[in-house]
């Protein structure tokens, strides 16, 4: 699994960080997504999957092989 | 001609049927039968109903559908409603770019991160109003001891407006956000909680602090009364909301010991209990609203330009092809993809907060009160239906 994130989508609403910290940051300043591991590992991915589906600003982007 | 489709005659906003916490049945049949339907307002127009889960999140996630009531064809509530949304709006009825530029000058202080940073203070002051409560015999009304005072405090405490000002903000707030307030009611509410935030704003550029409204003015590039009306909207969205959901909440477990004694039985499942409160109450009972600027279609129904459209996050969350048996209150339920908060670029920004809130409050009545419970039949617990955040007038309990 390969994740992308758009942060100009980005709606800063922090569910992503909430649902998986170990992929998803936010910034200090302005609370825009940073992607911390674009390359999650297999015991995560269900986690990314939900937190794509539950992003407001359909943000993320998840691609499987 | 034939005779009017009953759907058709659908009105807005609608009475709620035998249990309180469900949306109106009008509505709930409208998503099985037609969930984009035509409704009609208190001034005889006509707007959108949009029921289902996917086309609220459709509707809300397109920049097709404006936020912005300064259009034609924006729907509202009522006259009131019309005059608090119509004059010097703030950025949750502007649409981008206007609106980004705005809520990015706040969406740092709603990181996760600096939320929870709150804990410590939130649960000191969870705590405090609780010893207040029960250092008096019982029963106590949940709303005016603990519900509303936690949310209020803590949103002063963000934005540096001095709690001990409560009651003329709660009152103005309360007048707000009632559907039956008349167009001269809202604007006199609206215009001395502004003069006031402006009063507020105006000594905090003599004495600032570390607070959000110093942190504003700070900025430099904003007016006194773009600074105010922020504040406004922080402080209306930010305690109303929270206190609602708090006492709807209790009020829901006490009703369903079932879910309450397995709460209880492993707090480890407050997080998810509270987006399944979230989901199973919908608070903003009126839903969200949008005019479209292009035409557009929207489950199957095309919706012209200048048509103003309700999102039902209520039956949204209701939706059985995304939340099974949806009826029930079941805490140990994933429900994170409900719309309580809305969706899209309005998403709630206050969402971290009103989460942090709602789990420290919670979780601590139900650890430090084992024996609560309805100090009244519930039958005679009195809701709030006559708003736009849906709420209990007051909550009788005892310990
Ligand atoms: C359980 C509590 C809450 C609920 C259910 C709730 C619900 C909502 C909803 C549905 C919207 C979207 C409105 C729309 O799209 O038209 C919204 C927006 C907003 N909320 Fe909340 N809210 C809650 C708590 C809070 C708190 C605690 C704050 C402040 C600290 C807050 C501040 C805001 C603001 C500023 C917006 C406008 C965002 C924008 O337009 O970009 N809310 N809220």
């Amino acid at each position: 699994m390969r994740v992308s994130v758009d942060p100009g989508r980005c709606c800063s609403s922090g569910q992503c960080v909430t649902a998986v910290p170990e992929v998803f940051d936010q910034s200090e300043d302005d609370g825009v997504v940073l992607l911390i591991q674009p390359e999650p590992p297999a015991d995560l991915r269900s986690a990314v999957r939900t937190a794509a589906a539950i992003c407001p600003g359909r943000a993320i982007t998840v691609h499987e092989p | 001609m034939t005779a009017v489709d009953p759907i058709d005659a659908l009105t807005y906003p609608a009475a709620r049927g035998g249990c309180p916490f469900a949306p109106p049945p009008a509505y709930q049949e409208a998503l099985e039968q037609r969930p984009v339907t035509r409704i009609s307002l208190w001034d005889g127009s006509r707007a959108w109903l949009v029921t289902r889960h996917e086309d609220v999140r459709a509707v809300m996630g397109d920049r097709r559908f404006s936020a912005d009531a300064r259009k034609p064809g924006f729907p509202f509530l009522s006259d009131g409603r019309r005059e608090l949304a119509a004059q010097n709006p703030s950025f949750i009825r502007m649409d981008d770019p206007e609106h980004a530029r705005f809520r990015r000058m706040l969406t740092g202080d709603f990181i996760i991160k600096r939320v929870e940073a709150l804990r410590p203070a939130i649960q000191r002051i969870v705590d405090g109003f609780l010893d207040e409560m029960t250092s008096h015999h019982p029963p106590a009304d949940l709303v005016a001891e603990f519900a509303l005072p936690v949310p209020s405090l803590v949103i002063c405490m963000l934005l540096g407006v001095p709690y001990q000002d409560h009651a003329y903000f709660q009152e103005r707030s309360r007048i707000l956000l009632r559907n039956h307030s008349t167009a001269a009611q809202v604007r006199r509410a609206r215009d001395e909680l502004s003069d006031y935030l402006q009063e507020l704003a105006k000594r905090k550029e003599l004495e600032p602090d570390e607070h959000i409204i110093s942190k504003l003015i700070a900025r430099g590039d904003l007016t006194r009364e773009e600074v105010a009306g922020m504040s406004l909207l922080l402080l209306v969205a930010g305690h109303e909301t929270t206190a609602n959901m708090t006492a709807l909440s209790t009020l829901a477990l006490l009703r369903d010991p079932a879910q309450l004694a397995r709460l209880r039985e492993d707090p480890t499942l407050i997080k998810g209990a509270v987006e399944e409160l979230l989901r199973f109450l919908s608070i903003v009972q009126g839903g969200t609203l949008r005019v479209a600027v292009e035409s557009a279609e929207i489950g199957g129904t095309t919706i012209e330009a200048g048509e103003g459209v309700i999102c039902m996050l209520s039956t949204a969350n209701r939706d059985s092809s995304v939340f099974a048996t949806p009826e029930a209150l079941d805490v140990g339920r994933d429900a994170r993809r409900h719309v309580a908060f809305g969706f899209g670029v309005h998403q709630c920004l206050g969402q971290p907060l009103a989460r942090l809130e709602l789990q420290i409050a919670l979780e601590t009545l139900i650890r430090r009160l084992p024996d609560l419970r309805l100090a009244v039949p519930f039958e005679d617990v009195r809701f709030r239906t006559d708003t736009a955040v849906h709420g209990l007038e007051e909550l009788p309990v005892t310990w």
